[in-house]
């Protein structure tokens, strides 16, 4: 079991600063571990950042890189949950002809079918927006290839977990140590 | 700085007083008592220089040769002494040639505060004449590193520097200066760091994971502690002294751990590892609880993980979280400082003295000292061994030298039969094995601890490659006594390659110069010693010397280091020849 490959979702806790990006991939790197995705954005708490990244790898080795993340002096706490501990979306953008949407019937099924979100349209191209798990944004750019996408981008996991994560706690307590 | 530090809420604010960025570099440096720093002036730090200058009766600048010998001397000082080094150098080549030292303190947890100088904020980043990103190139080797860009800056973040260094588990950090700040004035003003927020460098030791490390160890027939550099990082020598004496656990070393307990020790059964004494080692896969104490369970000291300690309990005390089930898993862990966990356990352990299991390891000594020990000290061939060498210097200095052993078959000689009396006495490079580290080493070395005498013991090979540092010593006249064990080969590769690769010696051999008459020429009194009856009386003659002192000692070419345990093989077997 602690051998086997599944798939992880880091969330961590830091000081938002400059090069520690450097620092947390350099952890992953040196152990050729690939970074499904990353994310990076402001927490619930003010002044700290909350990343989130997707690997692919045994639990025994996620516990080792959780260590040496948590070592990392502007880390306040890190976490690794399964997919079934977390509530995860991404979110993707398509491009596509404007002329499709009127000509090819099918694709405004499609859409609507996916609970995609037309986020533009002009006369030469329309933008699309999905959000959802992996699986069925894939979907949606499986649908939508035949008839020709102008660019597609996908973007990195956000995740929040069932279980509580006691940040503003931990904050608390280091204040009052 | 976003990193929020820690403040007591009844701090009072010093004064201010309007400096430049350069001269505030050196008043943190005195206000955190630093009284010598190795380093090799260029543009991009020429400011702070220029402050060093006017400060120079309060604060001793060592130019060496080289930056690497500047981080390796600044390891020397903080490894003899406990105190943080510190080693400064300007951009570009100078600050990329701090990284060995950097990676070499990383690894064997030394506390460095290193300061580069960097080109202008306004040149960032177009490949200014001497510009390198030291900050990324830096970054993974470093327990913590900064860019400062505004003046403003420079007092809390080498205040946070000095803090990070040394406090829990020591190790390097690196503060980038850009030249305008350390040109631009402020209003100076520095508080020491308490605390940073998101770090914790200790972790709390719980009282009930004592406990439960005090039970398995009273109930245990065959235990058997394993110390390394934690101990003597935590100042816990006397503690670690008392648990054993108290339950009567024969304790090993790794080669950091070296000196905490003195050699002669009945307790202490001889360091673990690669090239470690046979007892030590075989009972590591005897043994019923195996107690690590401050150490990390490295490949060299474990050999083939699949088959180590796999009979034992493990209990490991240590600082640092992210080593607790890295490579062995413990089956219990005791986190905190261990001069603290170690005096919370000592009154829970059951006096005990394991009388038969004492004799295994007695047995064991006594194969190894009439099969490689005796051999090593006591030769009777005709080529002088590195090890009756190394007896010599015991015999001479009363064990009182600190010895500084660089990188190979020496070093291992040097761990294996130094006679160590007191703590903070092995000074080696370890984890990275950085060849070149003991000269410079020992310079810092002495001048940190000069009442203490500092024998240098190096090979021809790892000699060679930071040999300028002759000009250090000849500068300062640092009184370091430097013996080299010349056997005209890279003794170690050449070890292995005896060994797996059928005798191929590709690239080990040396053709070396005149080591006495180069020492000659940096007015550094000099001898080569060839024949056994000379060794005593020239050992003699180099530590009778008033000042540095160069021996070169011609060893047999192809004596190898044993015992030994191959690459991947197991602990258990440890090979005698």
């Amino acid at each position: 079991m602690e051998t086997e490959k599944k798939l992880f979702t880091v969330s961590i806790y830091t000081e938002n600063n400059v090069g520690l990006l450097n620092r947390i991939s350099a952890i992953f790197q040196r152990r050729h571990i690939n970074i499904e995705s990353i994310n990076s954005s402001v927490s619930e708490i003010d002044h700290v950042s909350r990343w989130t990244i997707v690997v692919e790898i045994s639990e025994a080795q996620m516990r080792k890189i959780i260590g040496q993340i948590e070592k990392q002096v502007e880390v306040i706490k890190a976490y690794y949950h399964t997919d079934e501990e977390t509530i995860y979306q991404e979110s993707c953008l398509f491009k596509i002809k404007s002329d499709l949407l009127f000509e090819e019937r099918q694709i405004q099924n499609i859409i609507k079918e996916s609970n995609a979100r037309i986020v533009t349209v002009n006369r030469e191209f329309f933008v699309l927006e999905k959000s959802g798990r992996k699986s069925e944004v894939e979907l949606l750019h499986r649908e939508l290839k035949p008839f020709g996408i102008m660019q597609f981008v996908r973007s990195g996991r956000i995740a929040v977990t069932k279980d509580e994560m006691k940040i503003t706690q931990l904050l608390e307590s280091f204040a009052s140590a | 700085m976003e990193t929020q530090i820690l403040h007591h809420p009844n701090e009072t604010s010093p004064k201010t007083e309007r400096i430049s960025g350069g001269e505030a570099v050196v008043r943190c440096l005195l206000a955190e008592g630093v009284d010598t720093l190795y380093g090799y002036p260029g543009g991009a730090i020429m400011p702070v220089y220029d402050e060093l200058y006017k400060y120079q009766n309060e604060i001793h600048h060592v130019l060496t040769r080289h930056e690497q010998g500047a981080t390796h001397a600044a390891q020397g000082y903080a490894r003899i002494s406990g105190k943080v080094g510190v080693a400064m150098a300007t951009s570009g080549p100078g600050a990329t040639n701090l990284i060995t030292g950097i990676a070499d303190a990383q690894i064997d947890s030394t506390p460095l505060v290193c300061i580069t100088g960097q080109v202008g904020s306004q040149l960032l980043g177009s490949d200014a004449f001497q510009e390198t990103d030291i900050v990324g190139i830096s970054t993974p080797v470093t327990k913590w590193n900064h860019q400062i860009t505004k003046a403003s800056e420079i007092p809390e973040v080498i205040a946070k520097a000095f803090y990070i260094a040394k406090s829990g588990r020591p190790g390097p950090v690196l503060v980038d200066i850009t030249k305008d700040a350390q040109f631009e004035e402020f209003e100076f003003q520095y508080k020491k760091c308490t605390g940073i927020r998101s770090y914790t460098p200790v972790p709390k030791t719980e009282l009930s994971e004592v406990e439960k490390a005090a039970e398995i160890i009273n109930a245990s027939k065959k235990p058997m502690v394993v110390w390394g550099q934690g101990v003597i990082l935590g100042q816990a020598e006397n503690e670690l002294k008392a648990v054993i004496e108290k339950a009567g656990i024969p304790a090993a070393w790794t080669i950091l751990g070296a000196s905490a307990i003195p050699s002669s020790h009945p307790l202490n059964v001889g360091m673990v590892g690669m090239h470690g004494n046979y007892a030590p080692n075989k009972l590591t896969n005897e043994c019923d609880v195996l107690i690590a104490i401050g150490m990390r369970f490295d490949d060299r000291v474990t050999g083939n993980l699949e088959s180590y300690a796999k009979q034992a309990k493990v209990i490991h005390f240590e600082i640092d979280p992210a080593e607790v089930n890295k490579n062995v898993k413990a089956d219990l862990a005791v986190l905190g400082d261990s001069k603290e966990s170690l005096a919370m356990l000592l009154p829970l352990l059951q006096e005990k003295v394991h009388t038969d299991w004492h004799q295994e390891f007695k047995d064991l000594y006594q194969i190894e000292y009439e099969s490689i020990i005796s051999r090593d000290l006591h030769p009777t061939k005709e080529g002088l061994t590195m090890g009756e060498v190394m007896k010599e210097i015991n015999s001479q200095t009363e064990g009182k030298a600190a010895i500084v052993s660089d990188v190979g078959q020496h070093q291992m000689i040097a761990c294996r039969y130094a006679d160590f009396r007191q703590t903070r006495s092995n000074i080696t490079s370890g984890g990275l094995g950085t060849m070149g580290f003991a000269l410079p080493a020992a310079i810092g070395a002495k001048m940190a601890a000069p009442e203490r005498e500092v024998v240098a013991v190096i090979g021809d090979g790892g000699y060679q490659m930071t040999i300028q540092e002759l000009g250090t010593i000849f500068q300062t006249r640092v009184p370091v006594k430097i013996v080299v064990l010349n056997n005209n080969f890279l003794g170690m590769v050449r070890q292995w390659q005896q060994l797996f690769f059928d005798k191929r010696y590709a690239s080990t051999e040396m053709t070396n110069p005149n080591f006495v008459q180069i020492a000659q020429g940096y007015s550094i009194e000099a001898k080569q010693v060839n024949k056994r009856e000379d060794l005593a009386s020239s050992v003699a003659e180099m530590i009778a010397h008033d000042g540095p002192y160069f021996l070169e000692v011609c060893v047999e070419k192809e004596d190898n280091v044993f015992p030994m345990i191959p690459t991947g093989a197991s602990v258990s077997d440890i090979r005698l020849s």
